[in-house]
């Protein structure tokens, strides 16, 4: 379990090893210049005495070569300077209508709450915090430092993270397009959780005269509920993804994507696995100069699962002989539209399908519509018609609304 | 199992192995058109300028696109307005640029603000009650011809500190830009003169620092408050405020729509004047001191048009 250990470690010091050096490396070349009293003209008239009593100066204050005046105190004052940015994110969600099912949502639900701390650690990295309050759960949804100095092209993300598997998975309850996740998100890549685990994150841009490229290659622990489970060091689950960008235009554009994750199984059996290989593809339309009345965003995403089960499990007939278990290869895949069509106004609709995880012979398929108001951008209500049709024969029809309200610092916007 | 686990860390060693590519021309990135026209002013031919927005863009909303991220991974100098212009896009993308040089409070990184003379600072307590207010001030504070000088200087110092061989090329640019900026200057305030305290409506706060160097009365905005879109009852106290006054020209930036516009323009007798605030926002407006050329053209033409007093 150590020799699984030890080596990780090496690669995240040795990353941070890297970007100290990379960008600190000036700093270190150039030697701090000595105090020099005989720089500047003294006057004549005043010799100095053969041997000036000596007296350690401190690191920092004036004559040292150090910033000059009154040292920083350290009261409220200068702190709340460093404070990171702070906001507070809620997501109000409601339903009316009828599901039986188990994906069903509570009548009236304060879905989330998201505290969000971001701030610049130090000239090398920067780090991000986001803990969900929601009302089975109290957590840390990511927390990580990004080291943004790496040389050659690299970014290093270490701590709790959304995994970069496809698209929805990265996003956050509050960003996404929809008051739900599809419903390939909840069959096969570990419901609302997702993909999200302790980790590290190594991703490589490949520039290049054609496309923008990416390469990101993780690891993580290996528990995400609900998918992946690490009872051992070794259970660890890897992640990778490859991205594409393309402008068509100045005002289009393509973004596509390949991912794969494999990690332990959730299962009572101890030491089988669960594969996942996505594909995701976006088209942006986006006129520059209605930029802020005007957008269409059309994505879809495919996800295959192969999850390896007990021999007692279900099984759609294939067989694992080397580890006398039998394999459920299921697939899911939505495609939705979100269209703008007024500076505060969304239209959108979504389409799913997708075979459960543990028995494809389940396929359970969805149809939504949406119209989103926008009344600034701190606050959005919501609505959205779903009609789902659950493998097990369930049927419902619902309009769930949602309203997101965020307070403190300005979000980035995310592409 | 365990070579496997040591792959990435020979993949890493092998990519800080490899060299960055030694170019010749700083290569500089503007967050707007306007920083792009001061920058290759000063740096002329030995710098390599491009601006992520256009100037016919809101600079507040553009996508931080992947491609501008590769962009920014390739500069050597990154010039943004500041003052929280570009709060919802520049962040993410510098984080994920991957180059320790533009990194904020990097050798690389310029707030053309810093220098700059900034207006509508607000005082007392800040709420977004009051809409997408700039808490550290007005950050469309390009639109003083004054202005553009002192970030043309910020921006020559700067070229000079990463790139001395050139400092005395930079210098004599920046003498000879201040010197036809003065001039040009001297023919829009005369333009502007028989004019000054000419009352103007505009969409958003974008011409603070135009109407305090031009000498316009700015009664009221289309938008309630910054960033929030008209409504109904705002457009009809703005209505009743113009015709009191006699208000006959509604300044209104290429990326709004004019509908709202258009029909207070209709129902009180004023003109609505599309008017590009960047560097680009129409054609003629091709350079910095084009851009004055253009924007006080227009002014002018539409109040001996419109008799606006």
């Amino acid at each position: 379990m150590r020799s699984a250990h030890r080596p990780f470690g090496v690669f995240l010091t040795v990353g941070m090893l890297a970007a100290a050096a990379a960008a600190a490396g000036a700093p270190l070349q150039d030697p701090q210049p000595s105090p020099s009293p005989e720089a500047s003209p003294t006057p004549p008239e005043a010799p100095p005495p053969a041997e000036p009593p000596t007296e350690v100066v401190p690191p920092g204050a004036g004559g040292a070569g150090g910033p000059s005046g009154p040292l920083p105190v350290y009261g409220p004052s200068s702190s709340k300077i460093f404070n990171p940015d702070i906001a507070v994110i809620g997501d109000f969600l409601g339903a009316i209508g009828k599901n039986d099912s188990e994906f069903a949502t509570p009548s009236l639900e304060m879905h989330e709450v998201e505290a969000t701390f971001q701030a610049i650690v130090d000239p090398y990295a920067r780090a991000d915090f986001f803990f969900v309050f929601a009302p089975d759960e109290v957590g840390v949804e990511e927390g990580f430092i990004t080291f943004t100095s790496l040389p050659a092209g690299l970014l290093l993300k270490a701590g709790k993270m959304r995994a970069s598997f496809g698209k929805v998975n990265q996003m956050h309850n509050h960003i996404l397009p929809w008051t739900d996740r599809p419903l390939v998100t909840q069959n096969l890549l570990g419901g609302e959780e997702g993909v999200s685990d302790a980790g590290l994150s190594l991703a490589r841009l490949f520039p290049n005269r054609f496309l923008f490229l990416e390469a990101i290659a993780e690891v993580y622990r290996g528990e995400s509920p609900e998918l992946f489970r690490a009872p051992e060091r070794g259970d660890l689950t890897f992640v990778g993804r490859l991205r594409g960008y393309r402008d068509l235009t100045e005002s289009a554009n393509l973004d596509f994507g390949g991912s794969f994750a494999r990690g332990t199984s959730v299962d009572e059996v101890h030491g089988l696995h669960t594969r996942l290989i996505g594909a995701d593809l976006a088209f942006r339309y986006r006129p520059l100069r209605r930029a802020i009345y005007r957008r269409l965003i059309a994505r879809t995403e495919l996800v295959w699962s192969r999850r390896e089960l007990a021999a007692e499990g279900p099984t759609n007939g294939e067989t694992d002989a080397e580890e006398g278990a039998t394999a459920a290869r299921a697939f899911g895949a939505y495609a939705s539209v979100d269209y703008q069509f007024a500076r505060r106004w969304f239209a959108g609709a979504r389409l799913d399908r997708s075979e459960r995880a543990d028995d494809p012979s389940l396929v359970d398929k969805g149809a939504s519509l949406l119209l989103t108001y926008w009344p600034s951008e701190f606050s959005q209500v919501r609505a959205q018609y779903r009609h789902a049709s659950y493998g097990d024969g369930i049927k419902a029809n619902e309009v769930l609304f949602q309203f997101v309200f965020s307070i403190g610092a300005h979000g980035a916007h995310t592409f | 199992m365990t070579t496997f686990k040591l792959l990435p860390f020979a993949f890493l060693g092998v990519l800080v192995a490899l060299p960055a590519p030694a170019g010749a021309a700083l290569n500089v990135i503007t967050t707007t058109a306007d920083l792009e026209a001061l920058a290759r002013e000063v740096g002329g031919d030995r710098i390599k300028v491009e601006s992520l927005a256009r100037g016919y863009q809101d600079p507040h909303f553009v996508e931080a696109k992947p491609s501008f991220m590769i962009k920014l991974h390739r500069a050597d100098l990154l010039i943004a307005v500041g003052r929280e212009l570009e709060l919802g896009w520049l962040p993410p993308l510098i984080t994920q640029a991957r180059n320790s040089k533009i990194q904020p409070g990097g050798a690389g990184y310029l707030d053309a603000s810093l220098t700059a003379r900034i207006l509508d600072i607000p005082t007392g307590q800040i709420t977004r009650a009051m809409g997408d207010v700039h808490p550290s001030g007005n950050p469309h504070y390009w639109l003083d011809p004054d202005n553009g000088k002192r970030i043309a200087r910020a921006i020559a110092a700067k070229l000079s500190e990463m790139d001395s061989a050139n400092a005395a090329y930079y210098k004599e640019r920046l003498a000879d830009f201040e010197r036809r900026v003065d001039a040009a200057d001297q023919g829009w305030k005369a333009q502007m003169a028989p004019y000054r305290g000419v009352k103007v409506v505009t969409y958003h706060r974008s011409w603070s620092n135009f109407a305090d160097h031009f000498g316009l009365d700015v009664i009221g905005y289309v938008e309630p408050r910054p960033g929030i879109p008209p409504s109904p009852s705002h457009t009809i106290a703005l209505m009743k405020a113009m015709r009191e006054q006699n208000v006959k020209i509604i300044i209104v930036e290429p990326y709004f729509d004019a509908k709202t516009p258009n029909s207070i323009a209709r129902e009180t007798g004023a003109k609505v004047l599309v008017m590009p605030p960047s560097v680009g926002g129409l054609p003629q407006a091709s350079d910095y001191i084009k851009l004055f050329d253009t924007d006080v053209k227009m002014l002018v033409d539409a109040i001996k048009a419109t008799g606006a007093k």
